[in-house]
């Protein structure tokens, strides 16, 4: 029988290697797999590149991590933002490497990791700063970027309906860059919210099928908080 | 590339006279009013992206024209901002605010958001901006080439993958600088990319020959204009 669904925080992130990449999910404070990334933390894994749209804001989920010193490099497309204190402070003291990756790019360089397609051409970033040290090719009258696919060691997903054979759905907003990671990673761990039977999950609604995803973890944490908004 | 470069204040162009020589005879539009202007030219059935600022402002002048507004967080079909009792935890714009969903919205990834913006299906999008140069050069994301960790967020995405680009900003910095320029100095977000400018002064094409001057806002006069403008403007023909 095939079952994804793991009893424990250990033994979601039983293997997670030292010196990975690790995608996560997550855009805001929605959809972020922010019981994962403390399981992550506890798992003491370490010298990590976090893939992840934004530095992690507070002082709690990435920013911890990454306070504790576990966090090598970051590559992501809006680093500054509202509370990300903990990168500012590494950063400026030269603790932390980053990437800065435009947010269309970043989500289909790990899109085609997941797809088997090892580079693609895009027009965005085109003779700008980030197209710095890339290759840049004209087709059909216009100037394209070579971007590498990203893959990860390791993808942390937060979903709202899972199975045990590891078929996803999402909660509005929440999708995001979830199932995108779910698919470009060796090893796929999620946190869902609501563990259904086998078949109840219409198929016509699954987003991530579970030929994706490795390990499911029951964690009905409930909706973000709104607090302050 | 060509390296962005600043403009040393004894190159600035003949075009510029101070502009407080020759005054406005009614004061600048406002935001809303900016915002309201663009509105005006968005026909019914466009799929819009805003960006953060006065773009965010357009939806709420669009009147009861369907326009699809898209998040690049994978929502189409965003409508106005819920009362607070109201708010979907889940359910939030790029700019990480609350939103809601209209009637016939739907929800992807951001690969296939990104695709979708890159692919050229959506007709619009409308951004701030720092400078635009009179070739659609667009810089809006880095005050600085000195700032190593700027936040470029999908604006790259959207100034080159967008049918149309429209820049909605002030026609000069505090200072009284002029932000539509020959050559932009800060750092750029996508070469050739603007089509049409709105400032609280004017509305302005990006063609061939350079600025092409639209429209004046009330009490704006054409030197007026020029004087804050750091390139020439161009009249139809």
């Amino acid at each position: 029988m095939i079952n994804k669904i793991v009893q424990t925080m250990a033994d979601a992130m039983a293997g997670v290697p030292d010196g990975g990449i690790v995608l996560l999910g997550g855009f805001g404070h929605v959809g972020t797999p922010n019981a994962l990334i403390d399981g992550l933390i506890e798992h003491g894994a370490t010298d990590l590149t976090i893939v992840s749209n934004n530095a992690g804001a507070g002082r709690e989920g990435l920013a911890k991590l990454m306070a504790l010193g576990r966090v090598r490099k970051i590559i992501c497309s809006y680093p500054r933002s509202a509370g990300s204190v903990v990168f500012e402070e590494l950063y400026k003291a030269g603790k932390l490497e980053l990437e800065i990756c435009p947010q269309g790019t970043m989500a289909e360089r790990m899109r085609a990791a997941g797809a088997g397609i090892p580079a693609f051409y895009t027009p965005t970033a085109a003779g700008t700063l980030l197209a710095k040290g890339k290759e840049e090719r004209e087709i059909d009258g216009r100037i394209y970027v070579l971007e590498r696919a990203l893959r990860g060691a390791v993808a942390l997903v937060e979903a709202w309906e899972a199975d045990r054979w590891g078929n996803l759905t999402y909660r509005q907003a929440g999708r995001n860059f979830n199932p995108v990671v779910a698919a470009a990673a060796d090893l796929t761990i999620v946190q869902a919210q609501h563990i259904r039977d086998l078949g109840d999950i219409d198929p016509e609604h699954v987003v991530t099928p579970g030929v994706y995803v490795d390990r499911v973890l029951h964690l009905p944490y409930g909706d973000p908080s709104i607090e302050g908004k | 590339m060509n390296a962005p470069t600043m403009i040393p204040p004894t190159m600035i162009p003949p075009t510029m006279i101070p502009p407080t020589m020759i005054p406005l005879a009614r004061p600048p539009l406002t935001r809303a009013q900016m915002a309201a202007r663009v509105a005006a030219d968005i026909p019914e059935g466009w799929c819009v992206n805003l960006g953060i600022g006065i773009p965010t402002m357009v939806a709420d002048h669009v009147a009861d024209r369907e326009v699809i507004f898209q998040s690049e967080n994978g929502v189409l079909g965003v409508g106005p901002a819920p009362a607070r009792e109201d708010i979907q935890p889940w359910l939030i714009n790029a700019s990480k605010a609350y939103i809601t969903l209209k009637p016939g919205g739907s929800y992807v990834h951001h690969a296939d958001s990104f695709a979708m913006i890159r692919g050229g299906h959506i007709d619009l999008c409308v951004l701030g901006g720092y400078e635009v140069a009179q070739n659609g050069d667009l810089a809006n994301w880095a005050t600085s080439n000195n700032d190593t960790a700027p936040a470029v967020g999908g604006a790259m995405d959207l100034a080159a993958g967008a049918k149309r680009l429209w820049v909605v900003l002030e026609h000069t910095t505090k200072d009284g600088q002029p932000k539509l320029v020959e050559t932009c100095s800060y750092p750029l977000t996508a070469l050739k990319a603007v089509t049409r400018i709105y400032t609280n002064l004017a509305v302005i094409d990006i063609a061939p020959q350079g600025f092409l001057l639209r429209e004046m806002a009330p009490g704006v006069s054409f030197d007026a204009l020029q004087a804050r403008t750091g390139a020439k403007l161009h009249l139809p023909d």
